[in-house]
């Protein structure tokens, strides 16, 4: 490894001789890890051994499958902002990983997973429980490292902590054979400081601030998107500034979600597929489209030839390869969310467009009528998702983490859940991974114990990873599980009803009794029927001290709406 | 938009796998790679490839990105072909007796610039530089003979612009330790 790597000049501590093992433990103390997820097995086990003698500084918690893991790690990421680690022995604990990786990598979420591997000398003889976990985890992580010797260790993991969290953040991997965690060697830590072949995060050029001020200012009708960047750079506080200081209408992606307050008057609501009425028809009307820490993901751009055509496209960004990846810019903005908002705030009139943000609540109005008040007041005796959202923003306040699985229950959850303080909901946007919440409501909940962490999950995803119940039975973690019933694979067979002439192939769902199973791991439950009895049970589980599972029996044929069909503009919305 | 022959210069740190990393950006687009060639660079632990590609400018400008993006990718470039001085270099294995029986094959030899390598009882090699229309024409005369063995290797390409791969590893170094 001669690569040119600048170690700061403090080493935190004297030399101390120590295996491979305990070294790996070590390192993940020395970065500030005190929590982890994982599951063990052959080829990680001297890495077991050595956490056995940490467990007051280092907590291991033991998920019941390693994509239990991995999810957990990023809700844990996801709700402190703090990279999450997990680990897993070789083989299929490593392959077993591999869908949460995939998930943090498109969802920029920063973790560190260590995997055992086989003895080196076995490497490459299809030696029991080895697989290529390098290149099969080659392309879904932002890094990744195979240690064969133990004097490796300790660059290898400060290293991963330093691509993990820096930058754009995302999921590295570090695959140790069992030779080198049983080797001794003396442990040194240094903390990593860059490599030239990486920089974080470039500089930023004034010019381009002048010109896209200069834009946004002469602007009559400019319009904000903003997504998981402004979270990711703790520029929370700074995108708020900008846009008071304005006055632009401002909408969130799905990741977006929570880093300003549901109810601020510039906050218009939600972009994409099933996002609102009005963000999806106002993007193209602007004049101006400033897109903060978001990159135009096909769900939330649909058909891209006819995407904000008319509008000139100003784009801050820390990652030069989403530049003019889908949408042509004219102004882009490369930089740190916060150094580049900072900044621009400093460049813009102060001003408001109060014609221009009412055209949006008009809008906002006709969602209102044609979908919102039916679904969160329905008319009919079935339950909505929606009312069940609102049951919950009633008694959380806002205040509540929200993580969600993935299909309808996850839009609407998206679309109600009512926030006031940022990370307060995590679901997984782009690689749309169903079983990852049950897992990933467990992570947040132990990174902020004192946030209620509200998991929303469909009857579907729930027995994807359901086996995490065990996780929270024997780690006694309170969360509240609400699963929204209807007895089907509902979004899939929402496109089956709209775009399959209702051949509902596969997708009814014949369920077992979530009550008994849920019970079967000594956690409280409940079950929901009827709408007289749900406010009542959301303020049951909301006061229940530990975990809660609540069932709530959902109307089964029930569609989201709004909707942008697959190959619509954002124009052709659809409320119903 | 219409495809372009494309020569990408992709500097990167010395490490095990890397190549992988920087094929799974050309296959996960299903871009076909016409050749590569991995060598050291004139700076020590900077390896380079050079590859060929034959898209849309837009393509290869992306491409570039995600190169770029990759944590021990140093550099990447790409150029038209007017913009490089590009090589590449041809074996031929021929049956000896055959090229003894013909009259013209020293001939063909000398007009094309091509060295004989090695001349064995059985088998005689022919190596030729050039561009591949030129390594195509000797291999399209040489065929008659008879061709055991043909290989040609993947372009290898230098820049026209005068920016020095050490002046950009500097600045880059330097950045990093003002850090
Ligand atoms: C791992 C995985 N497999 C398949 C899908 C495709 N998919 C998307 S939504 C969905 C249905 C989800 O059903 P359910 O969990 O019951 O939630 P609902 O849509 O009914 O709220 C499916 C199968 C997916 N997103 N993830």
């Amino acid at each position: 490894m001669k690569t040119l790597e600048i170690e700061s000049k403090l080493v935190v501590k004297e030399a101390k001789s120590m295996s491979g093992a305990q070294a790996v433990v070590q390192a993940l103390i020395d970065e500030g890890t005190d929590l982890m997820f994982g599951y063990p097995g052959g080829a990680i086990m001297p890495v077991y051994n050595a956490l056995y003698d940490v467990e007051d500084k280092l907590h291991h918690v033991l998920t019941r499958h390693e994509q239990g893991a991995v999810h957990a790690a990023q809700g844990y990421a996801r709700a402190t902002g703090k990279v999450g680690v997990c680990i897993a022995t070789s083989g299929p604990g490593a392959t077993n990983l591999i869908t949460g990786i995939a998930d943090a990598q498109i969802d920029s979420t920063p973790l560190v997973c260590i995997t055992g591997q086989v003895h080196s000398h076995l490497l490459g003889t299809d030696a029991f429980q080895e697989t290529d976990v390098i290149g099969i985890s080659m392309p879904v992580t932002k890094w990744n490292y195979q240690v064969t010797k133990a004097e490796e260790i300790p660059m290898a993991i400060a290293k991963a902590f330093y691509i993990a969290r820096s930058g754009k953040p995302g999921p590295v991997l570090v695959d140790i054979t069992k030779d080198a965690q049983f080797e001794m060697f003396d442990y040194q830590y240094k903390e990593f400081k860059g490599m030239r072949s990486y920089l974080p995060k470039s500089e930023l050029d004034e010019s381009c601030l002048v010109t896209a001020a200069k834009l946004i200012n002469s602007a009559k009708k400019p319009f904000v998107l903003f997504g998981q960047g402004v979270v990711l750079s703790k520029a929370e506080k700074e995108f708020k500034a900008f846009i008071e200081k304005s006055g632009i209408p401002s909408a969130w992606t799905i990741l977006g979600l929570s880093a300003l307050e549901s109810d601020h008057y510039l906050n218009v609501g939600m972009l994409g597929m099933h996002g609102n009425y009005a963000p999806n028809k106002m993007t193209n009307e602007c004049d101006v489209l400033i897109a903060v820490g978001m990159r135009f993901d096909d769900r939330v751009t649909g058909d891209l030839s006819r995407y904000a055509k008319q509008a000139k496209v100003i784009h801050l960004e820390i990652d030069p390869a989403e530049i003019d990846k889908n949408v042509k810019t004219e102004v882009a903005v490369l930089g740190d969310a916060k150094d580049s908002l900072l900044a621009l705030t400093k460049l813009v009139d102060k001003k408001q467009h109060d014609d221009w943000l009412r055209a949006f609540r008009d809008l906002e109005q006709e969602e209102l009528k044609i979908v919102i008040n039916e679904e969160l007041n329905p008319s009919t005796p079935v339950l909505s998702m929606g009312e069940v959202i609102n049951s919950v923003n009633q008694v959380s306040k806002g205040d509540a983490i929200v993580v969600t699985d993935v299909g309808q229950h996850q839009m609407v959850a998206c679309r109600y859940s009512k926030f006031n303080e940022t990370r307060s909901m995590i679901t997984s946007g782009g690689l749309g991974t169903m079983g990852f919440c049950l897992p990933a409501a467990i992570g947040a909940k132990m990174g902020m114990p004192n946030k209620e962490v509200i998991a929303v999950i469909g009857d579907g995803g729930f027995q994807m990873t359901i086996q995490e119940l065990g996780t929270i039975f024997q780690s006694k973690t309170p969360v509240k599980i609400v699963v929204l019933n209807n007895e089907f694979l509902g979004m899939v067979r929402q496109w089956q009803e709209l775009f399959f002439d209702k051949r509902y192939a596969s997708t009814t769902m014949v369920n077992p009794d979530f009550q008994a199973i849920v019970k079967g791991y000594g956690i409280e439950t409940c079950k929901v029927t009827k709408r007289e009895e749900l406010n009542l049970a959301v303020s049951k589980m909301m006061d229940h001290e530990g975990a809660y599972f609540l069932e709530v029996k959902v109307g089964k044929e029930n569609n989201v709406f709004p909707m942008v069909p697959t190959g619509a503009s954002v124009s052709e919305i659809r409320l119903k | 938009m219409m495809n372009k022959r494309y020569t990408l210069s992709v500097f990167t740190e010395d490490r095990v796998g890397l190549l992988n990393r920087v094929t799974i950006i050309f296959t996960r687009r299903k871009i076909n790679i016409e050749s590569i060639a991995a060598s050291e660079s004139e700076v020590e632990n900077v390896h380079r490839y050079t590859i060929v590609i034959n898209e849309s400018a837009d393509t290869v400008n992306k491409v570039v990105l995600q190169l770029e993006k990759q944590v021990e990718v140093i550099r990447a470039f790409y150029h038209e072909d007017d913009a490089i001085v590009y090589q590449e270099l041809a074996l031929y294995k021929l049956p000896t007796e055959m090229l003894l029986a013909g009259q013209d094959a020293e001939k063909i030899v000398r007009s094309h610039h091509a060295r004989v390598l090695a001349v064995e009882a059985d088998f005689t090699v022919i190596e030729k530089t050039g561009h591949k229309e030129e390594t195509q024409a000797l291999f399209d005369e040489l065929k008659p003979f008879g061709i055991l063995e043909f290989v040609r290797s993947g372009r290898i390409a230098i820049s026209k612009p005068m920016r020095t791969l050490t002046s950009i590893v500097n600045e880059l170094e330097n950045k990093i330790n003002q850090n």
